[in-house]
């Protein structure tokens, strides 16, 4: 006789209430096959955990971002940003769809350089460029997003030497009505900060100025605050049309759209309340063609989306390590991708698919990380349905910083693959050995043997 | 011994009423089978053998899942030890 597979055996008390939050059905279907390649085949080649990123995907969701801007505002450019997600195999599909690179180190902006990009391609974020990181901007004609004044002086001091004109923006901050307000970086707007950071630069002579930046948040639930955003920036670029007669090229409004991800605590799912591209998008051309630019001279729109854009090409792919019950009864289950790997689920309630058919029951489980520690909590109360030891599964939406803000604790990072247009696959980052780490260490001679 | 409260009606498809407490369960088929095999008066050893013939497990996790359940059943006060 055949053997049927095994399910644990479940006892559920019949609650008057819901059955879940709102009534709505278990989260969820078997997850199979990504792109048209089996999960176990995934797992049973490149081992578990295994990360894998959709080629589709991306640039699926990549053009769709790209065609709601461009049908409501004629000069849209996107920058990839680059801390979203740096693996160059992603960055190029980015690139080769047309997107300028967005970094914030030097590390970053070194690792655009060697995929390609033009200098005068790349966006400069952040508040700690070193003297040579600027050179190296200036020469390369890159765009440099000004933070705080000491940079702006430097660049100042740095045009004496150099027979480039730095091209900058500065990065403003600004009231959008969403609390907290992001004030750290950059010059504020309401104060008159970056007011005068402006006119320092237009003063000086040595820099052209040529655009405006902010970033706001990330993650942002609010269309209008971006509709305020680019107000207040516009009404910085027409001041200094106005003043010196000198044309802003861009603005940028930076990242911040959130994912179809659910944040936890949320009631419903992501992906039905939160707002989409579209709305974005109309909110913030609508601003910018409502300000009074010369409608044959409208300023570039750059856009530096990480994690809207990249989020559902990824998944992550495990294995079950166990099943308990808590000394409260609570069932819970430890699978073999924890915090280390998914940063992201201090901020996301991850959606979880066994990747293999099941039954309908289904129990609320608190999914556990396989590391020491009590912070490695994947989710707190997923309903899932019954998953042995030894099963599959597939957590969707995880493309975005957690390739990126991963740590290397107790254990070594997993594989990267990439699955092509036609469903090749291919390895875009090995899995780490202990060889590479052993590789930066040095031990003093005085402790190299000892006995035990 | 474990045994299932004479009082409480156990459906094929798996509702469990429960007089005592006026309590309702659901229990999926494996578990209506562990019931079942705990009516007839069977150990736990010998239903995990038992279901080790129908299911593609190991003795281990079938014992521990089994004792697991049998756990929850006497917490509901649906079973008892005789
Ligand atoms: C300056 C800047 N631009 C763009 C981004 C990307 O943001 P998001 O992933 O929220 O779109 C970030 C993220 O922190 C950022 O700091």
């Amino acid at each position: 006789m055949e053997q049927q597979r095994y399910e644990r055996p479940l006892i559920k008390r019949v609650e008057n209430d819901m059955p879940n939050k709102f009534g709505m059905k278990p989260e969820n279907f078997p997850k199979t096959s990504i792109d048209g390649v089996k999960v176990h085949d995934l797992i049973e080649k490149y081992g578990s955990p295994l990360f894998v990123l959709s080629e589709s995907t991306i640039r699926n969701t990549y053009r769709r971002a790209l065609k709601a801007f461009k049908n409501r505002y004629p000069r849209v450019q996107f920058a990839w940003s680059y801390k979203t997600n740096y693996l160059n195999g992603v960055c190029k599909i980015y690139h080769k769809e047309g997107s300028w690179a967005e970094v914030a180190s030097r590390f970053e902006y070194e690792k655009v350089l060697r995929n390609g990009v033009p200098g005068s391609r790349i966006i400069f974020n952040g508040p700690d460029k070193t003297e040579a990181d600027l050179k190296k901007a200036i020469q390369n004609e890159s765009l440099i997003h000004i933070d705080h004044l000491d940079e702006l002086y430097t660049i100042v001091n740095l045009t004496e030497e150099l027979d480039k004109k730095p091209r900058v923006a500065i990065r403003v901050n600004m009231d959008t009505g969403i609390y907290p307000m992001w004030d750290r970086f950059g010059f504020n707007y309401e104060n008159g900060q970056a007011w005068d950071a402006l006119n320092k630069i237009m003063a000086s002579g040595k820099m052209e100025l040529v655009g405006l930046h902010c970033h706001i948040g990330t993650f942002m639930l609010s269309t209008k605050a971006y509709g305020i955003a680019a107000t207040k920036l516009s009404d910085l670029a027409l001041g200094i049309q106005k003043k010196y007669n000198h044309q802003i090229k861009y603005i940028d409004l930076g990242g911040g759209f959130p994912s179809r991800n659910t944040l936890k605590g949320s009631y419903l799912p992501g992906q039905d309340i939160n707002p989409n591209i579209d709305d974005f998008a109309e909110e913030i051309s609508s601003a910018l063609l409502r300000a009074n630019f010369p409608p044959d001279n409208l300023p570039l729109l750059i856009l530096e989306t990480g994690r809207a854009l990249i989020d559902e090409a990824g998944y992550i792919l495990g294995t079950v390590i166990s099943n308990k019950r808590s000394a409260t009864g609570k069932r819970t289950t430890i699978i073999d991708i924890g915090v280390n790997l998914l940063f992201t689920s201090y901020w996301y309630d991850h959606k979880i698919s066994p990747a293999q058919e099941f039954t309908h029951f289904s129990e609320y489980t608190t999914v556990y990380g396989p590391l020491c520690m009590n912070i490695d909590v994947i989710r707190d109360n997923a309903l899932l349905p019954l998953l042995n030891k030894g099963d599959h599964f597939v957590i969707h939406q995880v493309g975005a910083y957690n390739m990126t803000q991963w740590m290397q604790f107790i254990t070594l990072r997993p594989r990267i693959v990439l699955i092509d247009q036609e469903s090749n696959v291919h390895i875009i980052r090995q899995a780490e050995t202990l060889e590479n780490f052993s590789h930066m260490e040095d031990t003093p001679e005085h402790l190299k043997t000892f006995e035990l | 011994m474990i045994k299932i409260k004479n009082n409480v009606a156990v459906s094929d498809s798996g509702f469990i009423f429960n007089p005592d407490t006026g309590e309702s369960f659901t229990v999926n088929p494996i578990g209506v089978e562990i019931i079942k095999l705990l009516k007839e008066g069977k150990t736990v050893d010998t239903i995990t053998e038992e279901l080790q013939k129908t299911y593609a497990t190991d003795a281990q996790t079938l014992e521990k899942d089994a004792e697991d359940f049998i756990g929850l059943l006497r917490n509901f006060s649906i079973a008892e030890n005789e």
